[in-house]
C-alpha cells in the first residue's frame, strides 16, 4: 500500500506538486494520469526518496522509503528506463541490481526471460537498445527483488502494441496476486484499460480520483451518446425519432443521443437487426481534458 | 497480502556488498577499465624509460627512486579515478538507481571512498612490483643495485597517493561533473603551489602563512616520513582546508541533492 498525505514540492516560487493525497491499495492497479509536467514524476520521485518533499509525507506499506532495509526487495522502481549506464549490457545492469540486493544470478535469467528479451539482446550494450527494449529491461530491473509494491513512471512509453498488451497482462497478474501497482501515463487509453483506480492530476493538484465508473458518473452531466449500426438504418432511425430521440447519421450507422440500452430496446420493438451497438466512450476522455484544461498546452475547443 | 510491509525478515544491505558492487562498477565500463589500464601502462612506460636512461648513462638509481617516478605518474591519474568513481553516477544518471536501491546515501558514498582507497592500494602495490622488477634488471645490467626504500617510503607513498585520490573524490562530490572536477583538481594540485611560491617570494606576510595553506608542499616531508612537529601541524591545517572541507561540503551536497 502506498499512502501519500498532503504532499507538496516547491521549486522556488513554482509549485510542482500541491497538497496531493491519495492511497494505492494492494491488489489493485492505480493509474496516475495527467498531462506532461503535471507533477506525476515529481510525486513518484518523492515516494522513493530521490526528491525531498517540501511538505507532507509518503509511506509505503507503513514505512518511509528510506527506512526500508534493502528496499529493492519490497518496492520495485522504474522512473526512467534511460537512467542506466549506456556502456553496460542489459545483463550487466541486472547483475549490478541483483548483487546489490543479494540475489542469485538465476534471478537475472528469469527476469530476462519474463520481459522477453533474448539472450543475445541481453548481451548488447544499453546504447544500442530501442526505447521499448529499455522499458522491458527497466521492468525486469524493477521486478528483480520480487517486490510487493511497484512504482512505474510511464512504463508503456516506447512499447509496441504487443508490448503494451504484454505489460497490461503482467501488471494485472501482479495485482491479482496481491501486489500494489502505481503506474503513470499521459495517455488515457493506456491507463483506462489496465487501472482499477485512477488519479487525475493537473498543475500539481489532484483533479479527480476513483474507479472508471465513479469518474464517469461524476462527469455524466451531458447526454449519453450511442453509436449504432443496423441492417436497416432508416427503419431504426424512424423508430427512434418516433420516441422523440435525436438521431443523426454517422458513417455507416447512426449517432443516437440516448443510452445504449434504450437504443437496443427500440431496435427490439422495431424488430431491426443490429450489427453494432456501443456507447460513444468519449466520456472519460472529455472528462480528462476538461479537468486538466487549465494545464493543457493546447486549448480544448 | 496486507497493507503493511513486514520488514522483520529483510536485513539491510551489508556494507561489504555495497563495496563489492561499487568496485565492480569502477571497472566494468570502458571508461573505468581504460583509466585503470592507462594507470598501469603509464607506470610501466615511465619505469622502462627511467631504467633505460639510467643504465645507458650508468647513473646510480635506488629502488626508492623507481617508486618515486611511479608516484609522480600515478599522482596525476589517481585523482581522476577518485573523481570518476563518483561523477560517473551523475553523468550516466545511474545515481537514480543506486540511491533507489540504497536510499541511505552516506553508505553509498562511503563504499565509493573505500573503492577509491582499494584501487589506490592496488596501484601502489603494482607500482612497487614494477619498481622491484626494474631494480632487479638494473642489478643484472649494471652489476650492482641500491635497494634503499624501506617502510617509511612505502607509507609515505601510500599516504600521498591516497590524499591525491581523496582530493579528486572531494572535488567530485563538490562539483558532480567529471570535466569540471578534473580541471579544478589540476589547478588545485599544479597551479596553486606555483602561485603560493610566487606569493611567498613577493610578500613577506604571505610567506609566513603559506606553509599553513599549501597542502601540496605540506605533503613533501611525507615522501620519506620525515615530519617534524611543525610539519605535522602544517599538514593537518592545510589538509583540513583542501581535503576535509571540500569533502564535507561535497558530501553534504550529495546527501541533499535531488537525484535526476
Amino acid at each position: 500500500m502506498i499512502e501519500v498525505v498532503g504532499l507538496t514540492r516547491k521549486y522556488g516560487s513554482f509549485t510542482a506538486v500541491d497538497d496531493v493525497s491519495f492511497v494505492c491499495q494492494p491488489g489493485r492497479v492505480t493509474g496516475f494520469l495527467g498531462p506532461n509536467g503535471a507533477g506525476k514524476t515529481t510525486t513518484m520521485r518523492v515516494m522513493v526518496g530521490l526528491t525531498p518533499a517540501t511538505a507532507g509525507r509518503v509511506t509505503i506499506g507503513g514505512h518511509v522509503y528510506q527506512d526500508i532495509p534493502n528496499p529493492g526487495r519490497h518496492v520495485g522502481v522504474l522512473l526512467d528506463a534511460s537512467a542506466q549506464h549506456a556502456g553496460r549490457t542489459g545483463r550487466e545492469i541486472l547483475e549490478i541490481g541483483a548483487r546489490t540486493m543479494g540475489l542469485p544470478d538465476s534471478r537475472i535469467d528469469e527476469m530476462i526471460e519474463l520481459v522477453s528479451l533474448t539472450p543475445q539482446e541481453a548481451k548488447r550494450r544499453l546504447r544500442n537498445y530501442s526505447l521499448g527494449m529499455k522499458q522491458r529491461l527497466g521492468i525486469a530491473h524493477a521486478l528483480l527483488g520480487d517486490p510487493s509494491v511497484l512504482i512505474l513512471d510511464e512504463p508503456a512509453n516506447g512499447l509496441d502494441p504487443a508490448g503494451i498488451r504484454w505489460m497490461r497482462g503482467l501488471l494485472r497478474g501482479y495485482a491479482e496476486r496481491g501486489g500494489t501497482v502505481l503506474l503513470s501515463s499521459h495517455l488515457l487509453h493506456e491507463v483506462e484499460q489496465i487501472a482499477d483506480e485512477m488519479i487525475l492530476i493537473g498543475n500539481g493538484r489532484i483533479v479527480a480520483q476513483g474507479d472508471k465508473k465513479t469518474l464517469l458518473a461524476g462527469a455524466a452531466k451531458g447526454i449519453a451518446t450511442t453509436f449504432v449500426t443496423a441492417l436497416d438504418n432508416p427503419a431504426l432511425a424512424a423508430a427512434l425519432s418516433a420516441k422523440g430521440i435525436t438521431v443523426a447519421s454517422a458513417g455507416d450507422g447512426l449517432r443516437v443521443e440516448a443510452e445504449a440500452v434504450e437504443v437496443g430496446r427500440t431496435a427490439l420493438e422495431a424488430t431491426v437487426v443490429l450489427t453494432d451497438l456501443r456507447s460513444a466512450d468519449g466520456g472519460l476522455e472529455d472528462l480528462f481534458l476538461e479537468l486538466t484544461a487549465d494545464t493543457q498546452r493546447e486549448t480544448v475547443v | 497480502m496486507t497493507a503493511v510491509l513486514d520488514l522483520s525478515s529483510t536485513p539491510s544491505t551489508p556494507f561489504h556488498r555495497l563495496v563489492r558492487v561499487e568496485l565492480r562498477k569502477s571497472y566494468d565500463t570502458r571508461a573505468g577499465f581504460w583509466l585503470l589500464a592507462v594507470i598501469a601502462l603509464l607506470v610501466l612506460a615511465t619505469e622502462v624509460v627511467v631504467l633505460a636512461v639510467t643504465t645507458v648513462q650508468n647513473d646510480a638509481i635506488a629502488f626508492g627512486d623507481f617508486i618515486g617516478a611511479a608516484a609522480f605518474m600515478t599522482s596525476f591519474l589517481l585523482p581522476v579515478l577518485g573523481i570518476m568513481v563518483l561523477t560517473s553516477e551523475w553523468s550516466q544518471r545511474t545515481a537514480m538507481v543506486t540511491f533507489a536501491l540504497e536510499p541511505r546515501r552516506p553508505r553509498v558514498i562511503a563504499a565509493k571512498a573505500v573503492v577509491g582507497v582499494v584501487l589506490t592500494l592496488v596501484t601502489v602495490v603494482v607500482s612497487i612490483a614494477i619498481g622491484l622488477v626494474c631494480t632487479v634488471l638494473y642489478d643484472l645490467i649494471e652489476g650492482h643495485a641500491d635497494w634503499t626504500f624501506g617502510w617509511s617510503g612505502f607509507f609515505g607513498f601510500l599516504i600521498t597517493q591516497t590524499f591525491a585520490m581523496l582530493g579528486g573524490f572531494a572535488l567530485a562530490a563538490l562539483l558532480l561533473n567529471t570535466p569540471a572536477a578534473i580541471v579544478v583538481f589540476f589547478v588545485y594540485k599544479w597551479v596553486l603551489p606555483g602561485l603560493f611560491a610566487i606569493g611567498a617570494a613577493l610578500m613577506g606576510w604571505f610567506e609566513t602563512i603559506q606553509p599553513w595553506i599549501d597542502f601540496q608542499s605540506a605533503q613533501n616531508p611525507l615522501y620519506d616520513m620525515s615530519l617534524s612537529g611543525d610539519d605535522w601541524a602544517h599538514l593537518v591545517v592545510s589538509g583540513f582546508i583542501w581535503l576535509v572541507l571540500p569533502l564535507a561540503v561535497g558530501i553534504w551536497r550529495v546527501l541533499r541533492a535531488e537525484v535526476k
